[in-house]
């Protein structure tokens, strides 16, 4: 007879994404130092200021400490052990997809994320990186004949050096934490997008990032800057192989909205999450961060996080500009041995800001799920609101839900609501779904599913589908 | 249809039925009534295989299988429904796409194609009038928000859309007014045929004035006490339980 115990049985499911790719790669030299540095930044054919900006950040970074008050455990990380650069071989310049890898083109289709001329995503231009370079991005003409920028980092520094130069650091400074300073000094690509004045970007963007090499890093940086009155929609997805031992993933992500602009930005975080016993898994350790600097304008984040053995990340928004309007939407799954430290922080500057956070965590088996939310309303934000709802469902009794919700409010006009459950998926939900015939698994795809309504709804078509399918397999394993 | 023989069954370490037998023919009403405790819920609940209640003795065969080794959704399949006495929601999904799954579910299982959304709203206009609904309901979350009266409607509604061979009905008359009452026996009549059968389980005679059973029986400390035809809910309603008891240490 099925009960709990089978449930969390079908919460064990094997990580789909878990192949390596045979393929050479070319490797730096383990560990971390000024030479490693300017090796990237020379490999990458940078401009000084760019090398200068690295040489700043690292200089800083070796004064920093790693945070410690995140509600995750986990052992110290060797940052000399780790290969900050690493590529596929045979990277030249690439004229066009035909000279891509086969090898790579197939990795990137086995991920459900075709790039090759007449497999792409209708509708989605997108950028593949793998490991330390952007390999591909699709669909750049139809974007360039709109006037938008879609290009790895590594390129636009190259090509266009002072958009880049003016926004880079403007949300996350180099110096900003820990690990957004470790990146600041290593990253390796990314992606660039600028969106010029009032063009409504006619192609989703996406970006997939994608680990293969052993002992390395991910470190990639993106920078969207939409100019005024201007729309786009970014979409991110990721995937690792299983390895035993724990790889770093440390990226930032900055986002400028400028007068009137809206940036969606859309996060399908699907790293390897380590196995059963909490061996291997990426440690995500990422800053992300928005900046509403216009009036009206708008930045809404929406993330599913699926894998990572441990992640830490709180996209947030500043909203310096009046009646902007910034948004934080987030299902954070914990399965196995897996923790998470996640939410948001919503910064009031502005007059007549509004903010919304809706956050779903599902913990199960032995996952540990937090909730950190901040939300900050400054002393000249009058009129500012917010609405916060944090749910948190939990499968099984090994597994934990934790919620850390921080307000500071400097202005008495401010209006603020909370609201806040922890359910258990019941045993007689299940049974009920069960009795007019729906399967177990089917009948826990249909409970969570329907939990974390609110937020797919704020995905994309194209992100809709996947992210219902992720949680299944995560949590069901009956995709076959 | 359904045969159950010397049924023993346990929760929490506690015996509730001790030796039940019953007997169903496709095509009857068997109405099963007694005091509180007796163990008519149980009943119900085992049917349906519900986790908490473990069968320690006994056999029930449904349509000439063994229903104590089929998992709950493939009882469901073989046609077997629950209306359960407390309704569980669910956040999130509307009313329509559950029952939608459901009807699937079980044709799929059948080897039959799945409804689209289309077709089954067809289904479901002609559903929705036999318990005096409109469509808004089909929009709500399933349960969430519901009148506890509302609750038992939607459960006459599912049974309705699934049109099972063997319907049990888990006290779904209480906290229900006259009208409600009416509305969930019509539904009742209305599946009643040939091949489909319908096992109620009530405290109150009041149902049956609507649900007209071939069968009543009296369920008294985890057995069938007496069995009788429509008057014996009378004659219960008239002289309450207490009188049956010692007839039942007889048997």
């Amino acid at each position: 007879m099925t009960s709990t115990s089978s449930i969390e049985a079908q919460v064990l499911q094997p990580y789909k994404y878990g192949f390596v790719t045979d393929i050479e790669s070319e490797l730096a030299p383990a560990g971390l130092n000024e030479d490693i540095i300017r090796l990237i930044s020379e490999k990458k054919g940078e401009p000084t200021w760019m090398l200068d900006w690295r040489l700043k950040a690292y200089q800083q970074w070796t004064g920093m400490t790693e945070p410690k008050w995140a509600n995750v455990k986990y052992g110290p990380i060797d940052y000399q052990a780790i290969h900050y650069y690493a590529a596929p071989k045979q990277q030249k310049k690439l004229g066009s997809l035909d000279e891509v890898d086969p090898k790579l083109l197939e990795t990137f289709e086995k991920l459900g994320i075709p790039i090759s001329e007449q497999k792409r995503l209708s509708g989605v231009a997108v950028d593949a990186v793998f490991d330390s370079v952007s390999v591909a991005t699709t669909f750049k003409e139809t974007l360039a004949a709109a006037g938008v920028i879609f290009l790895p980092i590594s390129e636009a520094i190259r090509e266009h050096p002072d958009l880049v130069r003016r926004w880079l650091g403007s949300v996350v400074p180099h110096n900003d934490n820990f690990f957004a300073a470790l990146n600041s000094a290593v990253f390796t690509d990314g992606s660039f997008a600028y969106i010029p004045k009032g063009v409504l970007c006619p192609l989703e963007l996406s970006t997939y990032f994608r680990i293969n090499a052993q002992a390395t890093g991910q470190f990639e940086r993106t920078l969207i800057v939409a100019d005024e009155g201007s729309y786009v929609s970014y979409l991110e997805g990721c995937s690792a192989p299983s390895r035993d031992e724990n790889q770093l993933h440390a990226a930032v992500v900055e986002l400028v909205a400028l007068d009137d602009a809206t940036i969606k930005y859309s996060t399908i975080q699907n790293w390897y999450p380590g196995d059963e016993h909490g061996k291997g898994g990426i440690y995500n350790f990422v800053t992300k961060r928005g900046k509403c600097a216009g009036k009206s304008s708008k930045i809404s984040w929406t993330q599913v996080e699926t894998g990572s053995a441990i992640t830490w990340k709180y996209p947030g928004c500043i909203l310096q500009g009046d009646d902007s309007v910034g948004e934080f939407y987030s299902v954070a799954v914990t399965s196995r041995r897996q923790q998470a430290d996640t939410g948001t922080k919503m910064i009031h500057i502005g007059k007549n800001t509004k903010s919304t956070i809706v956050s779903k965590g599902i913990s199960a088996d032995r996952g540990q799920n937090t909730y950190r939310g901040l939300v900050k309303i400054m002393k000249g934000a009058e009129g500012a609101r917010n609405y916060s709802q944090c749910d948190s469902m939990l499968i099984g009794d090994k597994c934990g839900a934790h919620t850390f919700p921080y307000i500071d409010v400097r202005n008495s006009s401010a209006i603020m609501e909370h609201e806040a459950s922890t359910s258990k998926i019941g045993e007689d939900q299940i049974f009920y779904l069960r009795q007019r015939g729906l399967k177990a698994e089917d009948a826990v795809s249909m409970v969570v599913a329907g939990f974390c309504k609110d937020v797919f709804r704020e995905l994309p078509m194209e992100f809709a589908v996947e992210a219902q399918n992720l949680l299944s397999i995560s949590l069901e394993g009956s995709v076959g | 249809m359904l045969q159950i023989t010397n049924l023993h069954a346990t929760a929490d370490g506690r015996e509730i039925l001790k030796g039940l037998d019953l007997s169903v023919s496709a095509g009857e009403v068997h109405a099963i009534m007694g005091p509180n405790g007796s163990g008519k819920s149980t009943l119900a609940q085992i049917l349906a295989g519900h986790p908490v209640y473990i069968v320690t003795e006994g056999l029930v065969t449904f349509e000439g299988r063994d229903l104590l080794d089929m998992e709950p959704e493939e009882r469901a399949q073989a046609g077997l429904f629950l209306a359960f006495q407390y309704p569980v929601s669910i956040r999130g999904i509307t009313n329509a796409y559950f029952l939608r799954a459901g009807v699937n579910a079980i044709r799929k299982s059948q080897g039959l194609p799945e409804l689209d959304p289309l077709d089954f709203l067809d289904v479901l206009q002609e559903k929705l009038k036999v318990i005096g609904w409109d469509d808004s309901f089909l929009n709500r979350p399933v349960n969430d928000g519901f009148s506890g009266g509302e609750k038992k409607r939607n459960e006459i509604l599912q049974m309705a859309v699934l049109e099972p061979r063997l319907a049990v009905l888990d006290e779904t008359d209480s906290g229900l007014d006259i009208d409600a009452l009416k509305t969930v026996a019509a539904a009742v009549n209305k599946l009643r045929a040939p091949e489909r059968a319908t096992i109620v389980v009530t405290h109150y005679q009041r149902l049956l004035n609507y649900i007209i059973p071939d069968v009543v029986h009296v369920l008294v400390d985890g057995r069938i006490a007496r069995s009788g035809s429509k008057e014996l809910a009378l004659e219960l309603e008239a002289r309450g339980y207490d009188w049956i008891k010692p007839e039942a240490d007889v048997a």
